[in-house]
């Protein structure tokens, strides 16, 4: 049987973390200081399942019906076209863009319905064959919660959170790696797709830029922009209280520190009041 | 037969900045309305399209020419200009170095001084920048590519550095990309490569040795602009358009500048040329002793750094300028020439000079003609020598002469030129920059015995560390005041400001030609002047080494010292701010 999969990868866009980011108080609720100005990119999470889910399609290419990856994206349009400039050189996938406020995690459950509605519309997407990956976490004000609900939303029981790996079996089936406490990892198997991966970090380092790859993806990015619909996403919400973690750290980089020294400073850090 | 990947494209850019953000922008809404349009592509060498660096106080005359119903709110940090000044600084500190002519200009500015400073009445023309714009080049550029993508004419892509022009039978028919994880950069063949690399890019580098330059051609003038973006207090009474140029301190060839921008913001930052004859000329302490003069820290206080950035600034203007076309290639931008070094303005020309490629290529485009160099010399030359941008630059052409000769000949100087329209200039020998720096003895041997001089040599030497800051202890600057908000160590300058990183695949673009040479070196320029600290002293005493997880790629290793290399590289500064 042709172990071929269509991949649908969930992911959003955050400010980018190497910027300064102050938390403020904006008209909408909790936001960053000057957050216009900062550039974005594709949730660090995301970006892991998007670089597995490329790997996995490359690995089982299949013959046709050969294996795909989509990109469903939620943001505001501009600057997801920016984003993609960086991530559509990395690996090949077909965007599907949603219009709507970035950080978007703000509440779980408009986004999944988004990103649901978004999945549905796909044409040509094969649900049988159906791989839905997403970062179990994200960088922006997650709840931790979207990957599940879209799952839900879309019909998918197979469900696996803080996915490490995934292996495919001769026989089609999914063998997953998921974290659990401990430094542990639970191993489970499904007889195969439809599923839901929500990844940790995966095992595959960031891909070179590929200018091929770039031109390819671009041929059907710029109309994927434009088609993008509006979303309505956190309407209404607000926010009782906002507090920031007690626990802060001045990031620092230092060269050649000891593993104890680090271990040191990290109880130091968690320890702290 | 070669494994290197490659690809045909119609035109392909090399660098986004200002340049080519104004060519793409005058072809792409063309581009968008035609059937079957070419393929226009942009490679960047930076991670991001807003990750440039430079101090924008503009006239904005070509940049509002482009968007005649320009709303600078639209723009992040943007603001007209609504005051300019131009201030005389004293030296609080009494340690600059300061010729008897400047103690006695200091002696009569003294007397009516206003926390150290003296404003002058009158600013000349040829310096205001009046109905202007303050702007963040980074913020710029990050808007301008957000209006052309959303074109889908052009495409951009940043993270890709250009390694190397491709020449065969003397035309130009695309660019290599860098190597990247050991893989071969890939061929982009092209029908036109545009050229904007700036003044150290490694395309317009290797363009001037295979082609040659034209007579008369010399690229002796340099500086370095190092700034920080500060978030001003919030009691700070000055408006967003506020602009202050400075000269006189913290040395009498550094000028210095600070804007204000909305959002309580501000730039802050100097220029150390080339012709400042210090063997250690750091850019960054400097930096910090500017902010702390008493009239700008009376406005800095309690500030945060934001950002910081620094890059070679190519400041010998239109006796600079190379080559513009040729077959298959057209130059724009800061490395064709286009910086006005009498009026300090570099981004509008830049702009200018690619809305002049622009334009000539819709011309050849409808003509269905090549992209010859006869071609593009009577479209794109023809735009650019009768415009207002080549007229002014002729006018600054030597201007800045007599800064050969001190920094009151070259302030007269600049001001003969700039009265007279260039007809009056003083006249000076020109030398390279890495021969005019001046051996420590010659340097500091009337403020510092020699042997003293020696003892603080080795013991730098012993201790693995450059000199500058130890010989500006001694010379007398004051110790920085670090207070982890503003006042902060280079190292942190380099994080928490710039956000320097290093990008993974790619190989050093720096690197030591001759490192025996290295060895027998006394003057070591290399690591006292790099603006980030990646060129540092060996542990064992040989040749320096070279860290590219700091380097900014300012280039200016490139223009202080010819046994050094400077390639297409990955990575720099990540901060959007500057």
């Amino acid at each position: 049987m042709s172990n071929s999969f269509h991949i649908v990868v969930c992911g959003g866009i955050v400010p980018d973390p190497l910027q300064t980011l102050e938390p403020a108080i904006g008209p909408n609720g909790p936001a960053l200081k000057n957050e216009l100005l900062l550039p974005h990119v594709l949730d660090p999470w995301a970006a892991h399942a998007l670089y597995e889910a490329a790997h996995l399609a490359k690995a089982h290419a299949g013959s046709p019906p050969v294996s795909k990856v989509w990109l469903v994206s939620l943001a505001p349009k501009a600057k997801l076209q920016q984003v993609m400039m960086t991530v559509a050189q990395r690996v090949p996938f077909e965007l599907v863009a949603v219009d709507g406020p970035s950080g978007g995690f703000t509440d779980s459950f408009d986004v999944a319905e988004a990103l649901a509605g978004a999945i549905e519309g796909v044409p040509g997407l094969d649900r049988a064959r159906l791989l839905l990956f997403g970062g179990w976490e994200s960088a922006s004000r997650a709840a931790g919660a979207t990957m599940q609900m879209v799952g839900e939303r879309l019909g998918i029981t197979e469900q696996f959170q803080g996915v490490d790996e995934l292996t495919v079996g001769e026989d089609g089936s999914l063998r997953i790696l998921e974290r659990v406490e401990g430094g542990q990892h639970q191993v489970s198997v499904c007889s195969g797709p439809p599923a839901v991966l929500g990844w940790a970090t995966g095992n595959l380092p960031e891909p070179a830029n590929s200018p091929q790859i770039g031109m390819q993806n671009m041929r059907l990015m710029m109309s994927a922009l434009q088609k993008a619909k509006p979303a309505r996403v956190g309407a209404g919400c607000t926010f009782a209280s906002v507090a920031l973690p007690k626990q802060q750290r001045e990031t620092r980089v230092v060269k050649g520190a000891g593993v104890e020294e680090i271990a040191r400073e990290i109880v130091e850090w968690v320890t702290a009041e | 037969m070669s494994d290197r990947p490659a690809m045909e494209v119609d035109i392909v850019c090399v660098g986004f900045g200002p340049a080519t953000g104004g060519f793409l922008h005058t072809i792409a809404p063309r581009l968008a309305e035609m059937e079957a349009p070419p393929t226009v592509i942009c490679y960047e060498r930076a991670d991001g399209l807003a990750f440039g660096v430079s101090g924008v106080a503009t006239r904005a005359r070509g940049i509002r020419a482009s968007f005649p119903e320009l709303d600078p709110s639209q723009i992040p940090m943007a603001a007209p200009i609504h005051e300019e000044k131009l201030l005389y600084l004293l030296d609080p500190t009494g340690a600059s170095r300061r010729s008897v002519p400047v103690r006695m200009l200091d002696a009569i500015a003294g007397l009516a001084h206003d926390n150290h400073a003296v404003e002058l009445p009158w600013i000349p023309g040829f310096l205001r920048k009046d109905g202007g714009l303050v702007l963040s080049i980074g913020q710029f550029n990050q808007w301008v590519s957000e209006q052309l993508m959303m074109t889908g004419a052009v495409q951009v892509w940043p993270g890709m550095p250009v390694a190397e022009p491709l020449i065969e039978k003397g035309a130009v028919l695309g660019v290599r990309l860098a190597d990247q994880n050991g893989e071969p950069g890939m061929d982009i063949r092209a029908a036109l490569t545009v050229v904007a690399d700036g003044p150290v890019g490694p395309v317009g580098r290797r363009l001037d040795e295979h082609f040659g330059v034209p007579p008369g051609f010399e690229r002796n003038d340099w500086a370095v602009g190092s700034k920080m973006v500060v978030e001003l207090p919030s009691d700070c009474p000055l408006a967003p358009g506020t602009v202050f140029h400075t000269i006189g301190f913290p040395e009498p060839d550094i000028f210095g500048f600070f804007y204000v921008h909305p959002g309580n913001l501000a730039s802050v930052g100097i220029f150390v040329p080339s012709w400042f004859d210090s063997p250690v000329r750091t850019s960054y302490r400097y930096l910090q002793h500017y902010m702390m003069h008493p009239f700008l820290w009376q406005y800095l206080k309690r500030g945060k750094l934001r950002s910081w950035g620094a890059k070679s600034l190519q400041e010998s203007g239109r006796r600079g300028e190379p080559w513009l076309v040729g077959d298959g290639y057209a130059r724009i931008g800061e490395g064709s020439g286009s910086t006005n070094v009498l009026s300090g303005s570099g981004v509008d020309e830049a702009w200018s000079t690619g809305v002049q490629l622009g334009e000539s290529v819709l011309d050849l485009m409808r003509e269905k003609s090549p992209y010859t160099g006869e071609n593009l010399k009577r479209t794109y030359v023809r735009r650019r020598r009768e415009s207002w941008l080549d007229k002014e630059s002729r006018v600054a052409e030597n201007a800045r002469n007599g800064f050969q000769r001190g920094f009151l000949t070259g302030l007269i100087g600049m001001g003969m030129a700039g009265m007279t329209r260039g007809r009056v200039t003083v006249h000076a020998s020109r030398r390279a920059s890495q021969d005019r720096v001046r051996s420590m003895e010659e340097y500091f041997g009337r403020r510092i015995p020699q042997p003293e001089i020696s003892r603080i040599e080795k013991q730098c030497h012993t201790d693995g560390v450059p000199l500058h800051d130890r010989l500006m202890d001694r010379l007398g600057w004051p110790p920085i005041p670090f207070d982890g908000e503003m006042l902060v160590s280079h190292q942190d300058a380099l994080l928490i400001g710039g956000k320097v990183q290093g990008a993974a695949g790619f190989g050093d673009h720096v690197w030591f030609v001759d490192r025996e040479m290295c060895e027998l070196c006394r003057r070591r320029i290399c690591l006292e002047m790099c603006s980030g600290e990646a060129i540092a002293p060996a542990k064992d005493g040989g040749a320096p080494v070279f860290d590219r997880e700091k380097c900014v790629h300012c280039g200016a290793c490139l223009w202080n010292c010819d046994n050094i290399q400077f390639a297409a590289g990955g990575g720099g500064l990540h901060s959007a701010e500057n």
